[in-house]
């Protein structure tokens, strides 16, 4: 119990903690980071004891299921949780250098950690209500961090940010409600159950539409995407770190989540439609990203293809696909914070973020060079780094099951993706700069975590049998959810 | 009863895409006061209308007595007008900052973040 609901009450005391001391710059960012330490230790013990017990659950409010509010954890979530407390960790210790005063008066801690319990929330919520309820903290909290420092360029994101993600939110409410109408639950598991058999009603696919049009706009899927590359870039650093590592994963774990337990994936109609979502996502993304001649739009265009990729694994829907989606879901969630922290780096060092005015870093910082290559060969998926594997285990259930189609597509986007990132490498570290470099060297509050990120995206590729166990377990739970809805409903008897 | 609501529903959706679509901020707001209304509606269909008592539990028994309402549907379009209601204040806050500092409150014409030349 305690387990299941730390990983959402640490952030949410952090936060109000934050908010009370936020006359105070250093008190705020000691508890900040103490509560995400917190956070991530929490997530930790989560993960052990999820990886040796199984799925643990709870019911809120001395309801039992299905009629409780369900908090629950299998080992995809709880390995999420985990990796959302890390990167949180380092994205505070980012923030430290990163965040200007401005930003750090008007409360970017206290929405950054209403940010993490709501997505930790969403990654643990075991009914379809508290789910939307999570991801409206999860909204309002990135509506906050998106306006919190004020600039034109920020208001003018956050318009568009802000109007896609209410219509989607509305469209998720919408598909609760039919749900609900269809079958008389909210309950994740006990939809399981209620819905068995009966994926083809109209009424179910017309549910199951909305909610994928949910979360299809959350995690950036085409045609659903324009909210992305119009507001990632707009913000701090720290900000677009936090976005692009947890927010359009989210979307990605809902819609794995839903459409496993509660829908059919593998319906014809359903799988057709996340079929030419996904290409078209990776051929905006692979474009997009070419494109671009600002540092941070090309990343938000990097992490449309990697929605695209994941799109795609779940449009071939078995088992072995499934377990390359998840594998790729969770080394994307670091291999992101790795690069947007990266550019984060790059962007201070060269004074402008237009890759037509960076270069010459090579020269000057050749260790931050080295990182970036190591960041941007995951990004594009290169031995050694933890992108490598992912493309494996997808083009291999791929190739097994004959869908030359998206053999192609993963391998042209891979290729799209490394001509991208080499065109910004050799932006930043190799042209001639226009203009002098500011001379400015990283503090340790920069280096540290990007540092760490760099490592643990080698680190996760070198010794990468940890998140393949975790991606095999889980790839087979999400087809066979029986011990997960036994632990929900049976914690009744 | 059930169609009446339905059609309703219907006319709220039509009438807020409209509006949402016109392209100005203050339109979209209305559209979005329309469209959530709409998808309380449809909680509140999805809930079956029936006419039942009210869905007190007297403090004898743990569970509603036999006959009531259902009492979810309630629960849930409550939670979400709350919601709701919060979202709707913080996009008219932001419209307002939008249309102060950007100086205008159509949609296309805000390039801040996208500019149409890039060079």
């Amino acid at each position: 119990m305690t387990l299941l609901i730390s990983p959402i009450a640490i952030p949410l005391l952090t936060a109000t903690l934050c908010l009370l001391l936020r006359d105070s710059r250093a008190a705020m960012r000691v508890v900040s980071l103490l509560g995400t330490f917190a956070l991530a230790y929490a997530g930790a013990l989560l993960y052990l004891n999820v990886e040796t017990a199984g799925p643990i659950s709870a019911q809120m409010g001395g309801w039992d299921g299905p009629f409780g509010i369900t908090l629950v954890a299998d080992l995809l979530s709880a390995t999420l949780v985990m990796l959302t407390g890390l990167v949180g960790l380092f994205v505070v210790i980012f923030g430290y250098s990163d965040l200007t005063f401005g930003e750090e008066r008007n409360g970017h801690m206290v929405f950054a950690q209403v940010l993490l319990a709501g997505v930790c929330g969403a990654f643990l919520a075991g009914d379809l209500f508290n789910l939307y309820v999570w991801f409206e903290v999860m909204l309002i909290a990135s509506f906050g961090l998106l306006v919190v420092g004020g600039k034109s360029i920020q208001i003018d994101g956050a318009v568009k940010y802000v109007g896609l993600n209410l219509i989607a939110t509305t469209a998720m409410l919408a598909g609760i409600g039919l749900i609900y109408g269809a079958s008389g639950g909210l309950n994740l598991a006990h939809l399981h159950q209620l819905l068995d058999g009966r994926s083809g009603e109209p009424a179910v696919l017309m549910a199951a539409a909305l909610l994928l049009f949910a979360f299809a706009t959350k995690s950036a899927m085409f045609p659903l995407f324009f909210w992305l590359p119009a507001a990632y870039h707009t913000p701090s650093h720290t900000t677009s770190t936090l976005f692009a590592a947890l927010l359009t994963k989210v979307g990605v774990y809902t819609l794995l989540r839903v459409f496993t337990l509660v829908f059919d994936l593998q319906h014809p109609l359903i799988q057709s439609l996340l079929w030419v979502s996904g290409v078209l996502t990776l051929a905006v993304g692979v474009f997009g990203a070419i494109h671009e001649v600002q540092a941070r739009r090309v990343l938000a265009f990097l992490v449309m293809v990697s929605i695209g990729i994941m799109t795609l694994g779940m449009a071939a829907g078995d088992v072995a696909a499934l377990k390359g989606t998840l594998l790729y879901l969770m080394q994307t969630l670091i291999v992101t914070a790795a690069l947007f922290m990266a550019v984060g780096c790059v962007a201070y060092l060269s004074g402008t973020e237009r890759l037509d005015e960076m270069g010459g870093l090579w020269r000057s910082h050749p260790v931050v060079g080295g990182l970036f290559v190591l960041v941007m060969l995951g990004v594009a998926g290169i031995p050694p780094t933890s992108g490598f594997w992912p493309k494996v285990v997808l083009i291999d259930a791929f190739a097994s099951e004959q869908h030359w189609g998206l053999v192609i597509a993963v391998a042209l986007g891979s290729l799209g993706t490394l001509y991208a990132v080499m065109r910004l490498f050799s932006a930043a570290f190799w042209q001639e700069p226009k203009a002098p470099l500011p001379g400015l060297m990283l503090d340790f509050n920069r280096a540290a975590p990007m540092t760490a990120l760099a490592v643990l995206v080698v680190g996760l590729g070198v010794s990468a049998e940890f998140l393949i166990q975790v991606a095999d377990s889980a790839s087979a739970s999400l087809m066979d959810p029986k011990l997960y809805v036994e632990r929900v409903l049976g914690a009744r008897e | 009863m059930d169609i009446l609501l339905t059609l309703v529903t219907g006319v709220l959706v039509a009438g807020a895409s409209y509006l949402m679509m016109a392209g100005t901020l203050v339109r979209f707001l209305l559209g979005l006061v329309l469209i959530s209304n709409a998808v309380n509606l449809i909680i509140f269909v999805s809930g079956r209308l029936t006419y039942a008592g009210p869905p007190l539990i007297d403090s004898a028994s743990k569970t509603v007595a036999e006959g009531a309402a259902n009492s979810l549907p309630q629960a849930l379009i409550l939670t979400a007008i709350v919601i709701g209601f919060g979202l709707f204040a913080f996009t008219l806050a932001l419209s307002l900052r939008a249309y102060s500092q950007l100086g205008t409150d159509a949609a296309d014409e805000m390039r801040e973040a996208e500019p149409e030349d890039r060079t």
